[in-house]
């Protein structure tokens, strides 16, 4: 078996002998009877928890549990995004973090998620907007954030086919973050699973968690469809399922689980090059490097396990998109499908210990997960490592809704569907 | 029989039969392919008459640049995609293959330059030992600046296939909604025999089918149905359903999504095979379509065999080759090999012979097949190859041969000019998993079929596996039947159809061993079997990492064409079976649809209504300025001749407001009206104010929170009545507020007697505010209602009569700090409201106000209005913690006290003023302690509202500051970075105009 | 999906909007543990797999509150009821209290 480094060598080498030197980017793992820390879900979060772990914590016996494939979750299905332009202390040095971690992804992984900072542009369409674009562009500056309020020429230049001369919310300007961007969303799962596996990581798909066990108040293992496995500490990171698998253990979440539609068109030509934002609609676009427009829009707005939407919000979708460029009318949608969404009470994530000891929760990504997932395995590696929370993940306490300290970056409060 | 292009009036199309087909021969149109002008036939499609026309060569791939041609005669066409029509309306990426033509067509190959006979991006053929599945995730690293730089936009550039429109679709789009108790999707015989079986009773049917012509492959196939052509009873069916009142057939029409609640999606090509769409008729049309039953009637697609070379032009599925004779009587080539694993391969050698072609070898994988077949084969002439299989093909842009194993483990080769191959086919299930449903495999049809069918759907034809066409008359009579009892109807007994079973025998066959040359999965994507043995290498074995890893199935087609065939071959490499290897989930759509379509009219300016207020049409008479608030166009302001910026308007107006009297139109705030005999009680729990011991003719301000203590929206509360109030929201919350009103009088407390109605449409409200605004009323209000200070105090509320006798309400309300008054009439007397206003000012040199003077005035009064109440403040960092009761239940009362929100560290609201008057302030600013670095940890606060102040001769803000109301008299830092502003700002009180409010009072 | 409206009929889901969990109850203001039970009630949801009591508002319609039940793994809705008609019958009237 060879887990080549990948190099221009490797692949010209490779490429000679008909690419039959190349091994499992990850070992088909066997579950061990006990681990230092087992990861429960195996999508983005859990593998890059998992890389983490091993890279800077270690040595520890790490395992990730996945009850089907690897980055069959969210880091599978979304719409690629990645940028650090929020609003709220909690969050921006979070998702800073994050940004910055996705800058050096390839080399840290040796594997090429094609992190693209081509741009992220949200347009504002009022005086009131672009003010609430200018605080925000400000706290990002603040902390060392790069963001840049443009005026509607300057947009103009940057985005010439938008809609100006005809729209029912005339474009004013736009708050861009040049650093923002996408990323091949199925690579990062991969990358951090491979990177993962070669710092010793277990990676065991189709093994499902059925429960927990305690002694007291203490974790000291999991039950899964292959059997029990032991453990130390034990982080979930499953996302969607995060009400589910809580229940396992006794705990009601601030959570409800909401079904995200996300779009592709047909494969075009080069026809949008960084990532657009609809102020006055659910519309946001950019383009993948295989040429399909991605698209997306609101929640569908009721709680949901099914990863499948509805058809009036494909419609309120393309509404804003034909309202924004209605260029794009002869350009065909190709797939539609939905993601679970584990939308917490306040539109923020929770990076914590759970009341169980030994126990630890990483959830409630709403649609932010995907371009958090660096940062999210960082700090939680962090967590379960040391117990004490990462000091740019300190704000997200599971208590802090008991407390009184929401992070609520809309100012939508308790309803999950708004955020 | 038929001989190829000998016939009159095919003009000069070499490879139209001389009879045959359902084209309509008497009619000629001529389009465009690359430049070079064709002719067809009215009925062809874009694909059947470029093979009219000899026309092999049609596209480029997307990885390798490969040469490609016409695979299918469908929508599954991997292959055949062009740009079809110019400037505005070119659509990239069409098929070919269900294109119609029409006179005048423009039709351009994809993805090859600088012409498609001559690509230089071919010799990516050549280095395709390197660009294999995933060899992106592998290099292109170093250095990673040259990532964005260099390697991506190479990258995006060789990617995609054609090039969208850069101008905006000039056509339109329309949207229905209709019911069905049957829904028949698909025109095929089977859905033919379900349709005429459930439109004999009364229940409402409709029959969608993607093509021009309904019949399916019961016509393409030329079999013949009671004795007769197929397309014959086809006709007559047609006929009985076209004029039957209860039935709705749209052809042209694709169900391209299963829904909940028995909702499909489908998308009617209304126009596309007209040069333009009529006047008044859109290019097509979104059905949304609720069947209480739907039968499923989508037929099959044939597979094609992965063997080398097989996506070379003329390399094509046989059930194609028979479509295109049958249906459109025209030959794709003249000397074939038909490469098989299935008895349908026999059906396409009679087919060919019948045509004129000549049919070198029937090739078939099995090593026994039927002496039926034997004998077909034999009468054509053909060569019976059997146990043998095609490894490769020969040609450049065209088949010109093949290399055959044979069963003795031969090699031969075999001159061609067209390969006909079928591997199987696969039932079109998708629309049964679009809900979730996974299909099961079957073993001896050696294809998916659908498995648990969501709720009311029931199958037909080839989808279920009937892939004869005797089988498809019976199953279809049977399904429509049982649809249309399950709906509710009296079935009526419906004769089944006659029609001969033919042999549906199949053996595995999914890829050549050793191809000779490359050999392609999927098509499009450019996937070959060599990919899926490298995916399986690296551990990508789970299906959808297979997919993912590779591509496959992610083109335009969703690998119709080629998904079972990848399982099948991943299955063969791991040993496993294809059911233990997994299935792939297809995703609405069925087949890709216009994003104009799934829009409709609501676009551009149409995107969503436009709420104009009362006085909208005297404002636009008068050159008003407006602006959009949420869906409202709200006067901004009204800029008079003279006037050189819209700073100089609003102070104008301002000081009018200030010194004798304006008019603002503030209908767009939310009107609630409440009644019941508990509505006291109601209020008391939605405000956090005490508004029990409010009198009648009385208003009070109010604050309502959200259950977390964030407060959620203001306004004033006006008590008409014993148990009659009247509340106004904000603008942007009055949905919200009737919503979370209804929720608290149905929800929370159905006990309570309260009625809840939103009034905001009903009643137009003018604000009339200045120290003559009692002056100017006293013109409009009838002589027996007293508005004097001492009869109408500050905070007084009457229902009064203007202009003689109008039924009106009078509030004395003041958001401006001058007296003022709100007065309402009933929505229809609005704008002769607003005008009667205008005109009994002028004496009083009264002028209209707008939304920016509005805001001016509040923010020199110090009120909170949206940027403050931004769901994320409380009562007290507004300044309304005084307000708030502690004695009463309301909403918010509990959470409100939590530690984080009544932390005296918030920011809390104050009143800003540049230390240099002369420079202007902006909101979004965030302020700094005057000698603190601009760093996160220094933030204390922002600026959420700022106005040029004519009282004060200089721009004032307020904010959210940090303890702020303990600092009045620093002076602080309003940080603006992105708009390169760094102020020096003195925090002072929030009210700027008249703070002891003594003209309010008048 | 479609909501059978006990009022409308059955309509499509985009007149309606979903506003959460019908099964957890306000709790009383003065209880001694009504901070505790307010931040329970507000924020924790068990969220399980099957069956939810939903409220949905027919915001496009009649303006009506109703509690749905709905297999949030299916979307299959099994009841519609006026949500004022569920709420008294499970806080038997009790004007005194106000």
């Amino acid at each position: 078996m060879s887990r080549a480094h990948y190099s221009i060598f490797s692949v010209l080498r490779e490429s000679l002998r008909g690419h039959t030197g190349w091994g499992p980017a990850w070992r088909e793992a066997e579950p061990k009877p006990d681990y230092d820390v087992v990861i429960v879900g195996g999508g983005g979060h859990g593998l890059a928890t998992a890389f983490y772990l091993a890279k800077h914590h270690g040595p520890l016996r790490i395992a990730v549990l996945e009850k089907g494939w690897i980055g069959g979750g969210n880091v599978g299905r979304n719409t690629t995004i990645v940028r650090s332009n929020y609003l709220l202390p909690g969050n921006i040095p979070f998702y800073e973090l994050s940004m910055q971690l996705w800058e050096g992804l390839e080399h840290e992984l040796n594997y090429n998620a094609m992190v693209s900072q081509r741009g992220v542009l949200n347009l504002y369409h009022s005086d009131g907007q672009r003010d609430a674009f200018a605080r925000r562009g400000n706290a990002m500056r603040l902390h060392g954030v790069d963001a840049e309020l443009l005026d509607q020429a300057a947009v103009r230049k940057m985005v010439p086919f938008l809609n100006f001369e005809n729209g029912r919310f005339p474009i004013h300007g736009g708050l861009l973050q040049r650093r923002g961007g996408t990323v091949r969303h199925d690579a990062v799962a991969w990358g951090y699973a491979r990177a993962a596996d070669r710092l010793g990581v277990d990676i065991i798909q189709n093994c499902e968690v059925k429960g927990f066990k305690r002694e007291g108040d203490r974790i000291v293992g999991v039950e899964t469809t292959r059997g029990y496995i032991g453990a130390k500490k034990v982080g979930m990171a499953v996302a969607g399922s995060s009400s589910r698998v809580a229940a396992m253990a006794g705990l009601r979440l601030p959570i409800e689980s909401h079904v995200l539609q996300a779009f592709v068109s047909e494969s075009i030509k080069p026809f949008i090059d960084g990532v657009v934002t609809f102020g006055a609609g659910h519309f946001y676009i950019s383009q993948s490097d295989k040429g399909g427009l991605v698209f997306g829009g609101d929640l569908d707005g009721y709680n949901s396990y099914a990863q499948r939407g509805n058809l009036p919000v494909v419609e309120d979708v393309l509404e804003g998109g034909m309202a924004l460029m209605p260029r794009i009318g002869r350009v065909r949608m190709l797939r539609h499908w939905g993601g679970i969404m584990d939308m917490s009470m306040d539109g923020s994530p929770i990076i914590d210990h759970t009341p169980v000891s030994g126990l630890y929760i990483n959830a409630g990504w709403c649609y932010g997960g995907f371009k958090a997932t660096p940062a999210s395995g960082f700090c939680f590696a962090h967590l379960i490592a040391h117990d004490q929370p990462h000091a740019v993940a300190k704000a997200y306490r599971l208590d802090r809704f008991a407390t009184g300290h929401a992070i609520d970056e809309k100012g939508m409060g308790p309803h999950p569907n708004l955020h | 029989m038929a001989t190829p292009g000998q016939g009159s009036g095919t003009g000069s199309q070499p490879n139209r039969l001389e009879t045959g087909g359902l084209v309509d021969r008497s009619r000629i149109v001529r389009f465009t392919f690359d430049g070079k002008t064709y002719t067809g036939h009215p009925g062809d499609t874009l694909a059947s008459a470029l093979i009219a026309n000899g026309v092999s060569l049609t596209g480029r791939s997307f990885k390798y640049h490969r040469p490609r041609g016409i695979l299918s005669a469908g929508s599954e066409e991997p292959n055949a995609l062009v740009e079809l029509r110019e400037g505005a309306r070119r659509e990239p990426n069409t098929r070919a293959t269900v294109a119609e033509v029409f006179d005048g067509l423009v039709a351009r190959s994809q993805n090859r330059w600088p012409s498609l006979d001559f690509d230089v991006m071919a010799v990516n053929s050549l280095l395709s030992p390197i660009f294999v599945a995933g060899f992106y995730y592998k290099t292109f690293m170093w250095p990673s600046a040259l990532w964005e730089k260099l390697y991506e936009p190479a990258i995006r550039r060789a990617a995609g296939l054609g090039r969208a429109s850069d101008e905006a679709d000039p056509d339109t789009y329309d949207k229905a909604t209709a019911f069905a108790d049957v829904l028949v999707i698909g025109g095929g015989t089977a859905g033919l025999a379900a349709a005429l079986a459930a439109a004999r009773t009364n229940a409402r049917v409709i029959l969608v089918d993607e093509n021009a012509t309904l019949g399916g492959r019961g016509v393409d196939d030329g079999a013949d149905i009671n004795g007769n052509p197929a397309h014959e009873w086809v006709r007559t069916v047609e006929a009985e359903l076209s004029s039957a009142p209860n039935v709705r057939i749209l052809r042209r029409t694709t169900a391209f999504g299963t829904y909940d609640g028995g909702t499909y999606g489908a998308v009617e090509r209304v126009s596309d095979h007209l040069a333009v769409a009529a006047q008044g008729v859109p290019r097509q049309r979104l059905w949304r379509i609720v069947a209480k039953e739907t039968v499923l009637a989508s037929g099959a697609t044939e597979r094609p065999v992965v063997f080398g070379g097989n996506d070379r032009p003329g390399v094509m599925l046989a059930g194609a080759v028979r479509t295109y004779i049958n249906r459109f009587g025209v030959l794709p080539g003249r000397r074939a090999v038909v490469f098989t694993n299935n008895d349908y391969g026999a059906s396409t050698v009679a087919a060919l012979k019948r045509a004129g072609a000549e049919v070198v070898a029937l090739v078939d994988s099995r090593a026994q097949i039927s002496d039926e077949v034997k004998r077909i084969a034999s009468e054509a002439g053909a060569r019976l190859l059997l146990g043998a299989v095609v490894t490769g093909t020969l040609g450049k842009k065209r088949v010109t041969g093949v290399t055959i194993h044979t069963r003795t483990g031969e090699e031969e080769r075999l001159d061609c000019d067209l390969v006909a191959m079928s591997g199987g086919w696969n039932p079109n299930i998708q629309l049964t998993t679009h809900l979730g449903s996974k299909p099961t495999w079957n073993d001896k049809l050696l294809c998916f079929l659908p498995g648990t069918l969501p709720h009311g759907m029931s199958l037909a034809g080839a989808v279920a596996g009937d892939f004869t066409l005797g089988k498809t008359l019976v199953g279809g009579t049977s399904a429509g039947s049982a649809a249309v009892t399950a709906a509710g109807y009296a079935a009526v007994s419906v004769p089944v159809p006659k029609a001969a079973d033919e042999s549906d025998a199949v053996a595995p066959l999914w890829r050549v061993k050793s191809p000779n040359g490359k050999a392609f999965v999927d098509q499009q994507n450019d996937v070959t079997e060599s990919d899926i043995e490298l995916a399986e290498r690296e551990g990508f074995r789970a299906v959808e990492h297979l997919k993912r890893y590779t591509t496959l199935g992610m083109a335009t087609d969703q690998g119709r064409t080629a998904n079972v065939n990848a399982l099948a071959i991943m299955a063969e490499i791991t040993g496993r079976t294809i059911p233990q290897t997994g299935i792939t989930v297809a995703r609405p759509p069925y087949t890709p649809v216009s994003l104009g379509t799934l829009a409709g009219h609501h676009r551009e300016k149409h995107f969503k209504p436009t709420r104009l207020p009362p006085s909208y049409r005297w404002a636009k008479e008068n050159g008003c300025v407006f602006v959009e608030t949420g869906l409202w166009l709200r006067p901004s302001y009204f800029p008079r001749p003279g006037e050189k910026d819209w700073l100089e308007t609003v102070k104008r107006e301002v000081t009018t407001v200030r010194n004798a009297v304006g008019i603002c139109d503030v209908s767009t705030l939310g009107k609630v009206d409440l009644q019941g005999a508990d509505t006291a009680a109601f209020l008391d729990r939605i405000y956090m104010n005490g508004l029990k011991t409010l009198p009648i003719g009385k208003c009070r301000y109010g604050g309502m929170l959200r259950e977390d203590g964030i407060l959620m929206d203001d306004g004033t509360v006006a008590r008409l009545g014993e148990n009659h109030y009247f509340i106004t929201t904000t603008t942007a919350n009055a949905v919200k507020v009737v919503q979370h009103m209804e929720y608290c009088a149905q929800w929370l407390w159905p006990e309570l007697d309260v009625q809840i109605v939103s009034a905001t449409e009903q009643w137009a409200q003018y604000a009339v505010a200045g120290p003559k605004s009692r002056e100017l009323l006293q013109k409009i209000v009838d002589p027996a209602f007293d508005i004097t200070d001492a009869g109408f105090p500050y905070l007084g509320v009457g229902e009064i009569t203007v202009c003689g006798g109008i039924k009106a309400r009078l509030f004395r309300l003041s958001f401006s700090g001058e007296r003022a008054y709100e007065i309402g009439v009933p929505a229809r007397y609005g704008d002769a409201l607003m005008r009667r206003l205008a005109e009994a000012g002028k004496e009083f040199g009264a002028c209209a106000y707008g939304t920016e003077a509005l805001g001016v005035m509040r923010i020199e009064k110090g009120h909170i209005s949206g940027p403050e109440l931004n769901g994320t403040t409380t009562p007290r960092d507004v300044g309304l913690g005084g307000m708030v009761s502690t004695k009463k239940d309301f909403i918010g009362h509990v959470l409100g006290k939590r530690p984080g929100l009544v932390d005296p560290e918030r920011p809390a609201l104050i009143g800003f003023r540049p230390l240099d008057r002369s420079q202007r302030l902006r909101s979004g600013a965030h302020f700094l302690k005057r000698d603190a670095q601009a760093t996160a940890e220094n933030d204390e606060g922002y600026m959420t509202s700022v106005a040029y102040s004519p009282s004060n001769g200089h721009w004032v803000g307020l904010g959210l500051l940090k303890r702020g109301p303990e600092r009045i008299g620093e002076i602080v830092r309003a940080y603006d970075p992105v708009r390169g502003g760094d102020t020096l700002v003195e925090v002072v009180s929030p009210v700027f105009v008249d703070p002891e409010g003594v003209r309010v009072r008048g | 999906m479609r909501i059978a409206c006990p009022y409308c009929g059955e309509r499509s889901l985009d007149e309606f909007l979903y506003s959460g969990d019908a099964t957890v109850k306000r709790p009383d203001f003065a209880s001694p543990t009504a901070a505790n039970e307010f931040v329970s009630y507000t924020y924790e949801r068990s969220n399980p797999p099957g069956m939810h009591r939903e409220l949905w508002y027919h915001s496009a319609g009649c303006h009506a509150w109703l509690v749905v039940t709905r297999g949030i793994a299916t979307h299959a809705i099994t009841s519609v009821e006026v949500a004022r008609d569920v709420a008294l019958n499970e806080k038997p009237a009790t004007k005194d209290s106000i």
